[in-house]
């Protein structure tokens, strides 16, 4: 055995990496288990995943690059990283589509194998950039990755083309061995995951530990880093993506309402997962419906509520505006009914694998009639979780349908979450009605005086049947009405319904320095990137206020107020102004709309320099 | 209350006035359903109408049951995820041709597909009411509406093979002004556990009187209606003198003199294999001949609710009843400590 060759190693507070490959080389599945490993291993983190709409587009070609990108820090960060530090590169067209992206001096690790002619020529080069010079201005490591796998498998018992299918695990290992992961986590996912294919199982293992190997016994990397852990506040925490946080939110919401959760939705990118989630979890008793399509999901989901229980659909953009009708029966018949939106870059089919945020006024007024429902906003993968609680909350004691906003890149980052003790999530149960409320025939539409809710009775319940639907009902009998001053009546009461709910939920908390006269004001996924940009302006030493909405109908009690307090306000959205038109038509204010629809997240950078513009101008 | 309770047919009628045109055949249906109601024992707090939009849709407005008018052509998505949540009660859907064949056509069939334990009741007018009377999915090649001023040039659907197709359990078919069989129909329709589909030719006389006039009129009738009986021949006319035989997946009439009776096919609606109820089917489109009534396929499957409680009370078995907290720790945690 010889020695291994002294290296040094770094200390860096954050490190971005992105890996990025085909979209057949395992590329996600390679940043997943660098994030897991640095998250057990204390780092905080944001990633970003980010793929084409082709499952598999054609091999070594621009459109079929898929990447990952992660941050590590040793300190609270809010963002995958505007750059990566350092970029994985396992083929010639993911170098192409990603080096743009990549920070002044960065560091490139290649797969030097398949850098070939063929795959040359399909990424676009003319010649090859490991010898023609033109990335002088960074530090390059090629490493031949898939000779290198060939021979770490050999004897696993893996032939033909599944060997090579271990190279993303070579990368890991080799991403391992330069940033201090340990890969004992990593082993032990191989283990539970594909302890079923015991080749499969021994290759990966070999390629991973090759990878690690390589970086510890070749004089090329001379120099690794490390991140030590994050400080964070104490307590257990998890990794977990948007989408899982979501489901889960689901499923604590039924718990501390009592009721049994049904979730109906058809497969939709991004939101599929939320219900791969759900549908494993038939010991909690939840049950899911995959329906023959959108308007199935949310009727079936309706019937549900109907039945007593928790109907809950999820979606897309364009699910979402097949369940427009069914959603404005929710809103007339007065009944619970969650849903989701994870919102993705549109009109039609659009950028189905890519976020945006442009689908607020399609929550708000994408209905027929007068059809108003609260609208409750996701800021992040962790925060799924609460808002997903809170809007259940909202549906339930109001009895109404309410629209929960996440979006693409919230639904598929990860970022750890300091798991919330269960048994302090409020009690948010609603009796079911059991008794007549009027000695002479129930009525269903009798409102509560201070919510304006009508009583929730389900069938099974002697005494109390009765009908509902979508014609105009009259006040208290539900009778089928026309009677002008009746509509009239039916639709302010079930506005004012609406509105009061802003007397039930938390007043806007402001960040803001003294003296600051600039206001930025978010919802949803911008929040890591508006909080670090705006941490950056004040490190700078300028003043600047800054507000997330969760609550974006109604909104806050306070909201008005605060925003006619500043001379300028900034509304940074995925979208060409949605938010921004809003608060202009409620508060009359001159707001300024900062708009980008690129498909994907902002950057803290692009808010800094926006804020910067704005304070100087 | 229980299942002693003794019910008639004024306790299923709701404080509603019915609305429908005089002479209207979803009179003579509601009528029958609210008799086989109250002479079956149902309670009604277990009962629930869903329907969607159109003339029929109307109808749980007039039960004192519990119900939901939804829109248009969704009623049957609506009672699936009702009557998934709750097997306990009896969900029925109320819908006609336009509503459950053409708006709610694909709801329609994976309702039945999935072998929902709903009762479907198809008010098969062959027109569109509610909207003053253009053609629907089922009216007949070359028929003069509103919408169709040159003729109906769409090929209609027969609802019964479009059922049978969509591997509906129970497919059936009665007429509105026979009240016995529309009741014998319903019951059989009510114990059948799964999705039931009951096709009523239900007269519109306003926008397409005499529709079925082959099938009700009194000279008409003996002639062209086949009544299909479990176990028996399928013979009919006067003296039984016709019947059916069923040759190379075909049905075809035939006189019975001419066959013999031991040719003529003994209608089994419990088969698993629906051939010879689709054969059946295909006897009539429209009904201006020859039609048959009655119960064209009754088998037995596991419904979906039963099923997916099978998968819940295994899941619990094997796992236990679910604790969200360690399922979230299940993915792997680590501690921060200050």
């Amino acid at each position: 055995m010889s020695e291994a060759p002294t290296t040094d190693i770094t200390d860096i507070h954050a490190v971005a990496i992105r890996f990025a490959g085909d979209s057949g080389d395992g590329m996600q599945l390679a940043g997943t288990r660098f994030t897991e490993a640095s998250a057990i291993f204390g780092n905080d983190l944001a990633t970003f995943p980010n793929f084409p709409a082709e499952i598999r587009a054609p091999a070594g070609t621009l459109p079929g690059v898929s990447s990952f990108q992660v941050q590590i820090a040793d300190r609270d960060i809010l963002t995958p990283g505007d750059q990566p530090d350092v970029l994985v590169a396992m083929n010639p067209a993911a170098l192409m589509a990603n080096l743009p992206d990549l920070a002044p001096a960065g560091t490139i690790v290649i797969n030097s194998d398949a850098f070939d002619e063929r795959n040359l020529t399909r990424a676009g080069y003319t010649t090859n950039p490991i010898e023609d010079g033109s990335l002088n201005a960074y530090r390059v490591l090629a490493v031949p990755m898939e000779e290198m796998t060939k021979k770490a498998v050999e004897g696993t018992g893996l032939k033909g083309r599944g060997v090579l299918r271990s190279k993303n695990f070579f990368a890991l290992g080799l991403m391992g061995w330069m940033f201090g992961r340990p890969i004992d986590t990593t082993l032990e996912w191989i283990t539970k995951y594909y302890g079923k294919e015991p080749d499969v199982q021994a290759a990966n293992e070999a390629a991973l530990r090759a990878g690690y190997n390589v970086g510890l016994t070749t004089e090329m990397f001379r120099s690794t880093y490390r991140v030590q852990r994050a400080k964070m506040p104490p307590g257990t925490y998890t990794n977990v993506t948007g989408n899982q946080a979501l489901a889960w939110g689901i499923m604590a919401a039924a718990q501390a309402a009592r009721l049994p959760v049904f979730y109906a939705s058809y497969p939709i990118t991004p939101a599929s997962d939320i219900l791969h989630e759900l549908s494993r979890h038939r010991n909690f008793g939840v049950r899911t419906f995959q329906a023959e399509d959108e308007i199935a999901a949310v009727g079936a989901a309706l019937g549900a509520s109907f039945g007593g229980h928790l109907g809950v659909t999820g979606t897309s953009g364009p699910g979402l505006a097949l369940k427009s009708e069914t959603i404005s029966l929710a809103v007339m018949t007065e009944l619970p009914l969650l849903i989701v939106d994870v919102q993705r870059g549109g009109p039609s089919t659009g950028l189905p694998t890519k976020t945006e945020q442009a689908d607020l006024l399609m929550a708000m007024y994408g209905r027929h009639g007068e059809a108003p429902l609260p609208i409750v906003s996701v800021s992040s993968p962790a925060d799924a979780f609460l808002a997903t609680v809170e809007a259940v909350r909202i549906a339930l004691k109001y009895m109404t349908p309410v629209i929960l906003l996440s979006d693409g890149y919230i639904a598929t980052s990860a970022e750890p979450w300091r798991i919330p003790d269960l048994s302090t999530l409020p009690d948010i149960s609603v009796p079911f009605a059991t008794v007549s409320n009027d000695p002479e025939r129930f009525l269903p539409y009798l409102r509560d005086p201070q919510t304006l809710a009508r009583p929730w009775a389900v069938p099974g319940t002697p005494g109390l049947q009765h009908r509902i639907g979508g014609l105009e009902k009259e006040d208290r009998t539900g009778n089928v009405s026309y009677t002008p001053a009746n509509h009239q009546k039916m639709t302010l009461l079930r506005e004012q319904k609406i509105a009061r709910i802003a007397d039930d939920i938390p007043e806007v908390v402001i960040d803001t320095d003294a003296d600051a006269d600039v206001l930025v004001i978010g919802w949803g996924s911008s929040f890591g990137a508006i909080l670090a940009g705006v941490r950056r302006v004040r490190a700078k030493g300028h003043k600047v206020a800054r507000v997330h909405l969760r609550h974006l109908n109604p909104f806050p009690k306070n909201l008005g107020d605060i925003v006619k307090r500043y001379p300028r306000v900034l509304v940074p959205e995925l979208n060409r102004g949605h938010l921004w038109r809003l608060l202009r038509a409620d508060f009359l204010i001159d707001a300024i709309s900062y708009s980008k629809v690129e498909g994907r997240p902002f950057k803290a950078a692009e808010i800094e320099s926006r804020l910067m513009e704005l304070i100087e101008s | 209350m229980t299942d002693t309770t003794q019910y008639t047919r004024q306790d299923w009628q709701s404080d509603q006035e019915v609305r429908w045109c005089p002479g209207c055949g979803d009179y003579t249906i509601l009528a029958s359903l609210q008799n086989f109601m109250a002479d079956f024992g149902v309670d009604r707090e277990n009962v629930v109408f869903v329907s969607g939009i159109g003339c029929a849709s109307r109808f749980p407005y007039y039960m004192n049951t519990y119900g939901m008018h939804g829109i248009h052509g969704r009623a049957p998505a609506i009672a699936s995820g009702l009557a998934v949540a709750r097997p306990d009660l009896s969900v029925w859907v109320v819908t006609g041709d336009g509503d459950a064949l053409s708006i709610g056509g694909n709801h329609i069939i994976h309702s039945m597909r999935r072998n929902i334990n709903i009762k479907v009741l198809l008010f098969n007018n062959q027109i569109y009411g509610l909207t003053k009377g253009q053609y629907s999915p089922t009216s007949e090649r070359g028929k003069k509406t509103k919408s169709s001023p040159w003729g109906v040039i769409d090929y209609p659907f027969n609802p019964v093979s479009l059922a049978i197709g969509a591997e509906a359990t129970f497919v059936a078919r009665t007429i509105d002004m026979d009240r016995p069989h529309t009741q014998e129909i319903l019951t059989a329709a009510y114990q059948h556990q799964g999705s039931a589909f009951v096709e009523i030719y239900q007269n519109c006389n306003v926008f397409n009187d005499k529709a079925f006039i082959a099938l009700t009129g009194k000279e008409e009738r003996d002639v062209n209606r086949i009544v299909l009986e479990q176990d028996k021949p399928v013979v009919f006319g006067p003296d039984d003198a016709m019947g059916v035989v069923i040759e190379h997946g075909e049905a075809r009439i035939v006189e019975v003199a001419d066959v013999g009776i031991d040719a003529i096919h003994v209608h089994d609606a419990t088969v698993e294999n629906a051939g010879a109820a689709f054969a059946l089917s295909r006897l009539s489109h429209g009904p201006t001949g020859p039609t048959p009534i009655g119960i064209f396929r009754s088998v037995d499957r596991s419904t979906y609710a039963s099923d997916l409680q099978q998968q819940i009370h295994d899941a619990q078995a094997a796992r236990g009843p679910g604790d969200l907290a360690l399922l979230i720790a299940g993915a792997g945690t680590w501690e921060v400590s200050d």
